[in-house]
C-alpha cells in the first residue's frame, strides 16, 4: 500500500516484514480467505485468521457480542471449521496475500498441549508466515477449563509441545488477568516462543437489569475496545521489561494512531486491531497509518521503530529531553 | 444525563437504560399491539420510536433465555416488526402479547436510499419479505416518487401487507404460485412485463435469494438500478464476526441492502 512518504511505518517480526504495524487481530473477520484478503487490500500490515481447533465447532448462540458503552463484550465461543478445513482456508488466503506483501498469521487453540501440537501440524501445511497459539480465550471455560495462559506451567506446556514442529516464528497470545504477565512472557520465551501477542480480552459480565440475566448467552465474556487499552498498554510495558528483545504484537483497545503510538512506546513492535473495526469500519487501516505517521513526524522521527519502548526511558522522547 | 435519571421507579423499568453514552445494549421495549397478518405471521408494534432508522435497516431482537436474531424494520415510528413463527425464538415471540417486552439493539445495516432520477420505482416483496415495503414506499413517496408494489407468495394465505401499501395510495399487484389470488406464477413475471413496457425505472426487492437473483438479472437486462435486501443469519451485527458473509460481503454492515448498478 501507499505509505506516508516521509515516514517509514514498516516493521519486521522475527524476519517477517510488515508494510505497517497494524495487524488484524484474531477473531475479527478472519473466517474466510475472502475476508482476510479484503482486510489486506484495505491496508492491514498483517492479518490473523480466526483461531482454529482440531474439530469443527459451532460456537455460542446469540447474543455473542454487545456494545456496553466503554467497549464491547463478546463470547463468540471459537466457532471454526476444524483444523483440516482451516488449513485449506489458510492456503488459499496465503496465495491471495502473497502478491500483496501482507503476511498471514495462523491462530490455533486446543484442549491439551498434544492437541495444540496436532492442530499446529495440520495448519502449518498451509505455510502461514507466523503461528500464534491462542492459550487465553476466556470464553470456553465450561469445556476447556482454566486457560493455559493462567499459569507459567500451563503456558510453557503448550510452547514445549508446539515448538519442535514449528519452523516459522511462534507467537503466544497471553491473557491480561494474571498476577505477573511479564513472568509468563519470560517463561514462554525461555521455552522457545519467538514473540508475544498481548493481550486477549479481559473477562467480564454485563447483566440486563430488566430481565436480571447476563446479556451474553455464555453469561460471561471478554471485554475489548477502549476500556481495554490501558490494561493492554500496561501488560505490554511489563512484557517488554521482562523480555526486551522479543517482538510484541500489542493488542487491546487500539482505535486511533495515538493509541497505537502508546502501544509502541510501551514496547510493542506491531499493533493488533480488533474492536476498532466496529468503531471505525474495515477501511480503518489507512487512516490509522496516517495518524501513526503524524505521531512519528511530530516527534521528529523517520521510522516508527524509533518510538518503540520510549516509555521505558527515564525521560520519554530522548531528543526532547532538553526541552522539558 | 443527571444522576437522578438512574433512580426511576420500577414501573418505568423498560426505560432503565438511558440513551446516550451507554452503548447499544439490548433495550427492553414493551409491546403495544400485536396484529395478525396471516396463519403464521404477526406484526409487533412496540412502545417506542427509532426516528433515525431507515427502511431496509434491521434490529437485533433478544428474548432472554432464547436466542437473538435480526429482523427488518416494518416501521420506525412506532417500531414495528413483522415476524413469521418459524423457529424457537420466533415461536416464543408469538406467545407474547401487549404489555410483554422485547429486547432490541440497533438499528443496523445499510438501508434503501431513493434512486435519484427515478419516478416510477417498482417495489417487489416475496413471502414475509414484504415487511419493509410499506415503510420504503412511504419514504419514496415523500421524495415525490410514485412507487408500484408487487407481492408474491405461494397461496392467497401467504399474501400480506397489501392493505398498508394501498392505504399509502400505492398500486399493488399480487401473484401466487397456485393462482389462488391475483396472477398465477412468480412475482418476477409482472415485474418483467412492467420493465419491458417502460413502466418502471428502478427496482427494490426483499425476499428469497432466488427472487433477488432474478431481479438482479431483470435490472441488468432492462438497464435500471436495483437495490436488493439479502437476508442472512447475523451474529454480532457489527461487522466483526464474519458470520453474515455472502460472497465476500459482510451483510450486516455492507448490506443487507446492496445496490446493483445497471
Amino acid at each position: 500500500m501507499k505509505q506516508p512518504a516521509d515516514v517509514d511505518l514498516s516493521i519486521t517480526l522475527c524476519g517477517v516484514r510488515l508494510p505497517n504495524p497494524f495487524v488484524l487481530a484474531s477473531g475479527i473477520l478472519g473466517t474466510s480467505e475472502t475476508l482476510l484478503e479484503k482486510a489486506a487490500r484495505l491496508g492491514a500490515g498483517a492479518v490473523t485468521a480466526k483461531s482454529a481447533g482440531l474439530h469443527p465447532r459451532a460456537g455460542h448462540e446469540n447474543p455473542i457480542v454487545v456494545d456496553w458503552g466503554g467497549g464491547l463484550i463478546n463470547a463468540v465461543g471459537l466457532p471454526n471449521p476444524g483444523a483440516h478445513r482451516e488449513a485449506e482456508v489458510l492456503a488459499e488466503a496465503k496465495a491471495r496475500l502473497a502478491p500483496l506483501g501482507v503476511p498471514l498469521i495462523a491462530s490455533i487453540f486446543g484442549g491439551t498441549p498434544e492437541e495444540f501440537a496436532e492442530v499446529a501440524r495440520i495448519v502449518l501445511a498451509a505455510r502461514p508466515d507466523i503461528l500464534e497459539v491462542n492459550i487465553s480465550c476466556p470464553n470456553v471455560h465450561d469445556e476447556y477449563g482454566e486457560p493455559f495462559a493462567a499459569s507459567c506451567a500451563g503456558a510453557v506446556s503448550v510452547v514445549e509441545a508446539v515448538r519442535p514442529l514449528c519452523p516459522i516464528p511462534l507467537f503466544v497470545k497471553l491473557a491480561p488477568n494474571v498476577p505477573n504477565v511479564g513472568r509468563i512472557a519470560a517463561d514462554v520465551v525461555a521455552a522457545g516462543a519467538d514473540g508475544i501477542t498481548a493481550i486477549n480480552t479481559m473477562p467480564g459480565m454485563v447483566i440486563d437489569v430488566e430481565s436480571g440475566r447476563p446479556v451474553l448467552t455464555n453469561r460471561s465474556g471478554g471485554l475489548s475496545g477502549p476500556a481495554l487499552k490501558p490494561i493492554a498498554v500496561r501488560c505490554v510495558y511489563e512484557i517488554a521489561q521482562a523480555v526486551p528483545d522479543v517482538p510484541i504484537i500489542g493488542t487491546g483497545g487500539v482505535t486511533t494512531g495515538n493509541d497505537a503510538a502508546e502501544m509502541i512506546m510501551a514496547g510493542a513492535t506491531a499493533v493488533g486491531v480488533g474492536s476498532a473495526v466496529y468503531y471505525r469500519g474495515l477501511d480503518l487501516f489507512r487512516p490509522l497509518c496516517e495518524e501513526l505517521a503524524a505521531v512519528v513526524r511530530h516527534h521528529g522521527a523517520k521510522r516508527v521503530e524509533q518510538l518503540r519502548g520510549l516509555a521505558h526511558r527515564s525521560h520519554g522522547v530522548p531528543w526532547k529531553e532538553n526541552k522539558l | 444525563m443527571k444522576a437522578s435519571d438512574f433512580h426511576v421507579p420500577v414501573a418505568c423499568a423498560p426505560r432503565l437504560r438511558p440513551e446516550g453514552p451507554y452503548g447499544l445494549l439490548p433495550r427492553a421495549l414493551p409491546i403495544r399491539e400485536v396484529c395478525r397478518e396471516n396463519y403464521r405471521i404477526l406484526t409487533f408494534v412496540l412502545d417506542d420510536d427509532l426516528p433515525e432508522a431507515r427502511p431496509g435497516q434491521f434490529v437485533m431482537v433478544w428474548l432472554p433465555g432464547h436466542k437473538e436474531a435480526p429482523f427488518s424494520l416494518a416501521y420506525h415510528r412506532p417500531i414495528a416488526l413483522t415476524v413469521a413463527g418459524v423457529g424457537p425464538l420466533t415461536k416464543a415471540m408469538h406467545r407474547l402479547g401487549p404489555g410483554d417486552v422485547l429486547w432490541l439493539r440497533g438499528p443496523y445495516g445499510h438501508p434503501f436510499t431513493p434512486e435519484s432520477g427515478s419516478q416510477h420505482p417498482l417495489l417487489v416483496g416475496g413471502g414475509y419479505g414484504v415487511a419493509p415495503l410499506a415503510f420504503l414506499a412511504e419514504h419514496l413517496r415523500a421524495v415525490g416518487q410514485q412507487p408500484v408494489a408487487f407481492i408474491g407468495g405461494r397461496t392467497a394465505e401467504d399474501i400480506i401487507g397489501v392493505a398498508r401499501l394501498e392505504a399509502l395510495g400505492v398500486p399493488v399487484f399480487v401473484t401466487t404460485e397456485d393462482g389462488s389470488k391475483g396472477e398465477a406464477g412468480l412475482v418476477t413475471h409482472p415485474v418483467s412485463r412492467f420493465l419491458a413496457e417502460g413502466r418502471g425505472d428502478a427496482l427494490y426487492g426483499v425476499g428469497p435469494h432466488g427472487m433477488l437473483r432474478a431481479l438482479a438479472r431483470l435490472a441488468h437486462t432492462h438497464r435500471v438500478p436495483a437495490q436488493l435486501s439479502w437476508e442472512a443469519y447475523m451474529g454480532c451485527a457489527m461487522g466483526l464476526c464474519g458470520m453474515c458473509e455472502h460472497d465476500g460481503v459482510l451483510l450486516c454492515v455492507e448490506g443487507p441492502v446492496r445496490r446493483v448498478i445497471p
